[in-house]
């Protein structure tokens, strides 16, 4: 029988993939989309604490979505970041982004 | 195995299988496509959770506008023959050591998961949820709502900038 526990350590994997994916790879849009496979995980979390833990009527539903408000402005941010540094490096490479101006 | 179960597995596999493909595809263009599907299967669960207004809203921003726009930057960062956009850390001390933080983290996690007594209490299933979200994001946390209007405003400006590129005059 499926119950909470299952859907949290289903949110704890996908977590741990995300994290594998911000370590080892090396490509900036790869990272970003790790991290946000690691928000949908936490997201995953706050809906089956709403539904299996008697709480506020909502207030998970509503955490998860102020979570994704923010991911959405980190995503846009992010990529301007990403492409604005690819204008001067030529690169989208982690390991080439070494300076702190240019 | 009754229906519900049977709905969870499928999605959870979808969804896992999706987030490995992401991580592990050596093609960006793969990778931001199977992003997509993992987004999707996590919608699913939350349908499958009575969550169905977050489902939706994870369709609309995550399945539409997030995806769409990784896809965009691929396109316009993408230099070399796609098969090499997406490599892995050419260090193998470097992925070992993710790996070995991955197990770690699911382990101990896993275990406390498992063997915590969860006080659980299937709270009723309310048909009113959109009444329910509305009242707490203009009632009790309407700060926190403004607050995140703000950041969304200031994000698209920020974001508009940096990629356009500001004019000194």
């Amino acid at each position: 029988m499926i119950g909470f526990t299952h859907y949290l350590i289903l949110s704890t994997i996908l977590f741990g993939i995300g994290m594998y994916g911000v370590i080892s790879k090396r490509n900036a849009v790869a990272v970003l989309m790790s991290v946000e496979i690691m928000l949908n995980a936490v997201n995953i979390n706050f809906i089956a604490i709403n539904k299996f833990i008697r709480s506020e009527t909502g207030i998970g539903q509503l955490f998860a979505i102020f979570v994704i408000v923010v991911a959405a402005a980190e995503v846009a941010v992010g990529l301007a970041l990403i492409i604005a540094i690819y204008r001067q490096k030529k690169s989208v490479n982690l390991n080439d982004f070494n300076l702190l101006k240019w | 195995m009754n229906l519900n179960d049977a709905v969870f597995m499928l999605l959870a596999l979808i969804t896992l299988g999706s987030a490995l493909g992401v991580v592990a595809s050596k093609n960006i263009v793969h990778s931001a496509l199977l992003l997509v599907l993992t987004f999707l299967g996590v919608a699913g669960l939350y349908f499958q959770m009575n969550a169905g207004f977050i489902g939706l809203v994870q369709i609309l921003i995550y399945g539409g506008a997030i995806s769409v726009l990784i896809i965009f930057a691929i396109m316009l960062v993408m230099d070399v023959e796609p098969e090499k956009t997406n490599l892995p850390s050419p260090s193998l001390g470097r992925r070992l050591w993710g790996v070995y933080l991955v197990v770690l983290l699911i382990i101990a996690l896993g275990a406390s998961i498992w063997y915590t007594k969860w006080p659980l209490a299937i709270s009723a299933v309310n048909s009113d949820e959109m009444t329910a979200l509305a009242d707490l994001m203009l009632g009790k946390y309407v700060v926190a709502f403004e607050v995140a209007a703000i950041l969304l405003l200031v994000a698209v400006v920020g974001a508009i900038i940096l990629a356009k590129g500001a004019d000194d005059k």
